[in-house]
């Protein structure tokens, strides 16, 4: 054998094809968004790693048998509801490797491979393996499967499962910490504010973007676009100088975050308000001939009109006036994700209320007033940075108060998310 | 000519010129293809298949439908795009005197700025039409879409970021853009 001048699996400094020249993540080596190798250190170290990825609401398989593909990461994963609770398996066949399920969602007992009929049961146990016992072929007995074999060895890969009120997450580690642990008492709150009571699936939307998932965690965790990108705030008068913010990461690892909005509460004469709370005025800007979609009905104790709330890796959890949605985020490679806005709202919405929610449906997703240009935004960079992987942003909003935690105009999240990253990647 | 091939013909008129309205760049009669009430709804067949009412575009009036444009002219932000819709089986499923039920399969065909053109989406208008003055107008058009993922956005027709825009932007944050 040559002799050896690699060293053990790239974990060395000079192995790596990045480098973060900041420990304080305000400059980001581009190579993280394009680099293979980047994005399979990712699939091992986050999502196979100690962190939980959310995989679907209890409320899209709310019967027994029912089931959702999906993935964590980019490994294919089956989520079923079952007698017992929730299972979630990878979509692999014990046998041969082949995709088992093939529909992204349904009712089924039981799952078959189509290609040798292995049979599993919905908590991915293996429950049948045609001749196994081998078939009698007249005077001739055919051998079947090799004496040794175990069906109880030879399940679909499970995965752990943890739900927390309508949430359900999924794990390939041991080393997870519980769940409320996980999302840790910065986050707890926000998630329980929309998740206080039974919720019920409306729908999705798919979004597909070319560009790295990670630019779209910085986006989530990045309030200073908000009305800079997304003009539909200041061309309909959205946007208000005296609104309330909280842009808040968690304590544990700085790869959760919170930003909310809050309007001036009171806004009896809507006339003095332009000229006291500085509103933009009108003159210059249009006006909806159908503002009902911008309306909310108060339903929570402080009426945000934003919640932005992303749960390292795979979610982030929106409220925007009274749109409800668990977005999903997943990873296709260095260069692409997929985005799924799952739209929920509560079993007890007024008809009132539900008309709303999907009326404003208009405001986010794909076609979105106030989301269609994330992705273009995320297209830009990656188009952008893809041949300089070792240039770097230069991210310094809010960088001598890294610890304000009510300004809108900050970088400070996505820089605690940056200096997480480097922790989980071991960079 | 039968009526009813005549009414077919009005049906596949109409369809034509809605979607070279659009194709044309004239966003602005677009919602004069509708009712005063007509419903406009773009929704993925995933969604409408398992009976889940989530749109990615509800349009409950003619003046939702005019914002929609107001906002894509002047707030929304997309890479200059041109779209090409083709249109194929219009089949009348049901009709009365003053009312119709169509169906009819579109592909859009999307050529971004680099010049390169792709299907960007293929689905069915399911479409009730109703006659107002000797003119057939929709009064619901329901786009269900295949093309579960949605590439990038959805918007329509090239435009781009103006200065008339920034500087709306930095007068409403008070700043001066240099």
């Amino acid at each position: 054998m040559a002799e050896t001048l690699t060293t053990d699996s790239g974990t060395h400094a000079a192995d790596r094809d990045v480098f973060f020249p900041q420990p304080d993540g305000s400059r980001v080596p581009y190579a993280v968004f394009s680099s293979q190798e980047v994005y399979d250190r990712e699939q091992e170290r986050i999502y196979r790693g100690p962190h939980w990825s959310f995989v679907a609401l209890a409320c899209e398989i709310p019967n027994l048998n029912d089931f959702k593909s999906t993935f964590v990461g980019d490994t294919p994963v089956v989520v079923t509801r079952t007698a017992d609770g929730f299972a979630c398996w990878v979509n692999r066949c014990a046998h041969r490797g082949a995709i088992v399920c093939r529909e992204k969602h349904g009712n089924a007992a039981s799952h078959t491979c189509v290609y040798h009929q292995w049979n599993y049961s919905c908590e991915g146990d293996l429950q049948g393996v045609p001749f196994r016992r081998g078939q009698k072929q007249g005077d001739i007995m055919l051998v079947g499967m090799a004496k040794a074999f175990d069906p109880a060895q030879h399940g679909l890969r499970k995965l752990r499962v943890a739900e927390y009120k309508g949430l359900l997450f999924a794990t390939f580690s041991d080393d997870t910490p519980d769940i409320e642990d996980y999302l840790g008492p910065q986050m707890l709150p926000w998630v329980d504010r929309l998740f206080h009571k039974p919720i019920v699936y409306l729908g999705c939307t798919r979004q597909y973007s070319k560009s790295n998932w990670k630019l779209y965690f910085e986006n989530v965790k990045d309030p200073y676009h908000a009305s800079l990108l997304h003009l539909f705030h200041t061309t309909f008068n959205i946007f208000r100088v005296g609104m309330s913010a909280r842009s808040i990461p968690d304590a544990t690892h700085g790869l959760h975050s919170l930003i909310t909005v809050t309007k001036p509460s009171v806004e009896t004469n809507t006339a003095s308000a332009y000229t006291d709370q500085k509103i933009r005025s009108m003159q210059d800007g249009f006006a909806l001939e159908d503002p009902y979609v911008l309306g909310q009905i108060p339903e929570y104790e402080e009426n945000c009109t934003n919640q932005i709330q992303p749960i390292f890796p795979q979610l982030v959890i929106q409220q925007i006036h009274n749109t409800l949605v668990a977005r999903q985020l997943l990873p296709k490679g260095p260069s692409n994700f997929e985005l799924v806005f799952h739209f929920f709202g509560y079993e007890d919405d007024t008809p009132e209320l539900r008309e709303l929610r999907l009326l404003q449906a208009n405001l986010v997703g794909p076609a979105g007033y106030i989301s269609m240009e994330d992705t273009e935004a995320t297209e830009l960079v990656q188009r952008g940075t893809a041949r300089d992987g070792d240039k770097t942003s230069f991210m310094g909003m809010g960088l001598d108060a890294p610890d304000q935690t009510n300004s809108n105009i900050t970088e400070n999240l996505i820089r605690r998310f940056w200096a997480g990253y480097q922790r989980t990647m071991g960079y | 000519m039968t009526d009813q091939l005549r009414l077919w013909l009005e049906v596949c008129q109409l369809q034509n010129n809605y979607v070279h309205a659009i194709d044309s760049g004239r966003l602005e009669d677009w919602p004069r293809f509708f009712t005063e009430d007509g419903v406009y709804t773009i929704i993925s067949k995933e969604n409408e298949d398992r009976g889940l009412p989530a749109p990615i575009i509800h349009c409950r009036n003619q003046r939702m439908m005019r914002d929609r444009v107001m906002a894509l002219r002047h707030a929304s932000i997309y890479e200059a795009h041109s779209y090409r819709h083709a249109l194929g089986g219009i089949v009348i499923e049901s009709a009365t005197d003053d009312e119709v039920h169509a169906v009819s399969s579109y592909i859009v065909v999307n050529t971004g700025a680099a010049g390169e053109s792709v299907v960007y989406q293929a689905g069915v208008y399911r479409d009730r039409l109703v006659k107002q003055q000797g003119n057939w107008l929709f009064r619901e058009k329901r786009v269900v879409y295949d093309t579960s993922r949605v590439q990038t956005l959805l918007a329509t027709r090239s435009r781009r970021r103006t200065d008339e825009q920034l500087a709306r932007c930095g007068r409403s944050h008070g700043f001066q853009r240099r």
